[in-house]
């Protein structure tokens, strides 16, 4: 069999031996990698963000002074109790979609290429998922600078708090996200129905848009067992800085837990992904 | 073989659920060793198990039978191993559609472990080398075909990967880029001595530059040699003469000339065409037959009108293995299909 030039240089420009060699590169590292990777198209193109702020921006504007009509609320008093929600909904709207950009990278080769460099395969699920919060906290910025204009004044270090509560629920939304679209990437008309079929009442059982107090029992019996109901009424006490209110342990609590399924589940389905 | 094979298979399968609860067996009982610093071409038609064999091999799918390994390494049981050294570069393309060329080639420098500086340098080198200088604030949904596969070559090149698996790398390209990819494939196993492991469903691809030329068909390797072995085993020259003479008198003219020029084995054809009969020969060396044939003709009188010598293509060798051939599966995709491979007369090969 023929054999190769003896002379050999290696790409890395190292003196001798095979090309200098690449080598795995511990969890954290992957994970960051994993993290810079999908991080950098938002961060090159950023007026993505604002213009997917198009819906909650409907929200604010034609939901408020309706809700503060109904109510006989003052704009400012009724954007206190809805802004926090609408934040969730942003949260809820951007990480549930975005399984679809991982379904898309399995469909064509990129998620391949990603499986076959030596990266650990939970690093795969952990730095999507974790690059979900920052999107989800520049818009809830976003939106809250806007509704600031009509006299919305949020606590900060309620707001801050609340954000960093958001930003771990969003880490677990994403990841089951994902986890969906591993799911589904053998027909993806199922990521799309399972995901819109969840997304609406998860949203209506949540209480983001209108008090569920006013609803029958049973709204209020489901709206317990959906985990977005303790994130808007742990984020309605934070922007208002209560921070005593037992919502804000619940949520924290519920902000956790669904990270941690999240994740569970997601870096399962990363495994098992091909 | 005085150096351990880089990557060696025994018996490996993989069988997949098909539609109504059937199993398609897309590989079946793969068994080879490649040497290192060799260019192995999987030569083969669609759903042959190219792809599903490359999968196995890179740790993408686990086998449902035998065992690899590569580099080494189990590809089963140590995948993390076997990636650590190994680079692919699949069918379809790397790169996300949202991601600038060359954030997405940073990118991999970093799953691969490279340090910053170092990935810089490669991404320069390899930006430079495949001519993406142009494109790399682009996002790559914005790039050609042929652009989004250069962009696949490089991200397949950053980890400088002693063994480097290719699926397909120039389908879909214009002639000109597929010249241009294989050159810079070739100078990369030149300088670097990578060993270079890839598919093809392009004829003279693998006619031209493997080394070996593996033939596969249904999930089975059904050749394994050289191509020019390949061909002159399986396949053979064919000579195809006009003479002046009707079809018995010319077969007996060409019978008698072979026989005198010392060739064996000929079984010359006739096809009247007018006042010329055409006659086909198959031979071995083609080449030396040729103007020995020639010349015993023309001393036992005859006239030759025209003379071709056709070498055979590895299309031959596998129309003959399989009674199929290999370019149906092409259907007249302008520009990537090889050209018929008629060699007139004392072209060299
Ligand atoms: N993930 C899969 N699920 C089911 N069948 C598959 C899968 N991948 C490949 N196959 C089948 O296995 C066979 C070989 O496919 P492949 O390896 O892609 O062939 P090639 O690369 O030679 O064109 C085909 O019949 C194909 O349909
Ligand atoms: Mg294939």
């Amino acid at each position: 069999m023929t054999t190769a030039p003896t002379t050999r240089e290696s790409p890395g420009g190292t003196p001798g031996g095979g090309p200098a060699q690449a080598r795995p590169a511990g969890v954290l590292h992957d994970c960051v990698s994993v993290f810079v990777r999908e991080l950098r198209p938002v961060l090159r193109d950023p007026f993505s963000l604002v213009f997917s702020l198009m819906q909650p921006l409907m929200f604010l504007a034609f939901f408020g002074p309706l809700l503060g009509g109904m109510t006989g609320l003052p704009i400012d008093r009724a954007f206190q109790w809805f802004v926090p929600g609408i934040v969730v909904m942003i949260a809820l709207f951007g990480t549930a979609m975005t399984g679809s950009n991982l379904l898309f990278e399995i469909q064509s080769g990129a998620h391949e290429r990603m499986l076959v460099a030596p990266v650990t395969r939970s690093a795969l699920m952990v730095g999507r998922a974790c690059k979900e919060m920052v999107p989800l906290v520049l818009q809830a910025l976003v939106i809250s600078g806007v509704a600031a204009f009509f006299g919305f004044r949020p606590s900060l270090p309620g707001m801050v708090v609340g954000l960093v509560v958001l930003a771990v629920f969003g880490v677990g939304l994403g990841a089951l996200s994902y986890a969906l679209a591993i799911v589904s990437r053998n027909r993806d008309w199922m990521f799309w129905t399972v995901q819109q079929g969840l997304l609406f009442p998860l949203m209506l059982l949540s209480g983001m848009l209108l008090p569920l107090e006013a609803g029958p029992g049973w709204m209020q019996v489901l709206s317990r067992f959906n985990p977005l109901t303790y994130m808007v009424d742990a984020e309605r006490a934070l922007f208002n800085g209560q921070f005593g209110d037992p919502s804000v342990a619940a949520g924290a609590v519920a902000a956790v837990v669904v990270a941690a399924l999240g994740l569970t589940v997601g870096i399962r389905a990363m495994r098992n992904s091909i | 073989m005085s150096t351990p094979p880089i990557i060696s298979a025994r018996g490996l399968s993989k069988s997949f659920r098909g539609p109504g609860g059937r199993t398609v067996e897309a590989v079946s009982d793969l068994t080879m060793d490649v040497a290192p610093g060799t260019l192995t071409a999987f030569l083969g038609p669609n759903g042959a198990g190219k792809s599903t064999s490359l999968r196995m091999l890179t740790t993408l799918l686990r086998p449902t039978g035998g065992s690899a390994s590569v580099c080494g390494f189990d590809v089963a049981r140590q995948p993390a191993e076997v990636r650590a050294r190994i680079g692919y570069i699949g069918q379809k393309n790397g790169a996300g559609q949202y991601q600038r060329v060359r954030d997405e080639l940073l990118s991999q420098g970093a799953l691969y472990g490279l340090g910053r500086a170092e990935t810089r340098r490669r991404v320069d080198e390899l930006v430079e080398a495949l001519g993406l200088g142009e494109l790399v604030r682009r996002p790559t949904m914005k790039l050609s075909g042929g652009q989004r596969r250069r962009v696949d070559i490089a991200l397949g090149l950053i980890p400088g990967p002693r063994l480097l698996f290719l699926d397909e790398p120039t389908t879909g390209l214009d002639p000109q880029s597929r010249a241009h990819l294989w050159e810079h494939i070739l100078g990369l196993r030149r300088r670097y001595g990578t060993t270079l492991f890839l598919t093809t469903h392009y004829l003279d691809e693998a006619d031209q530059f493997a080394e070996r030329v593996m033939v596969v068909d249904r999930g089975r390797i059904i050749a394994d040699d050289t191509a020019s072995r390949l061909k002159s085993d399986l396949a053979g020259d064919r000579i195809t003469l006009t003479v002046d003479a009707g079809p018995a008198a010319a077969v007996a003219a060409v019978r008698g000339a072979a026989d005198a020029a010392g060739v064996t084995g000929t079984a010359p054809e006739a096809d009247r065409t007018g006042e010329v009969t055409r006659v086909v020969v198959a031979v071995d060396h083609g080449e030396r037959v040729l103007p020995a044939l020639l010349r015993a003709l023309e001393r036992g009188g005859h006239t030759v009108r025209t003379a071709e010598l056709t070498r055979p293509t590895l299309d031959d060798v596998f129309l003959r293995l399989t009674g199929r051939s290999l370019r149906e599966e092409e259907p007249g995709v302008p520009g990537t299909g090889p050209a018929p491979e008629a060699t007139s007369v004392g072209v060299p090969r």
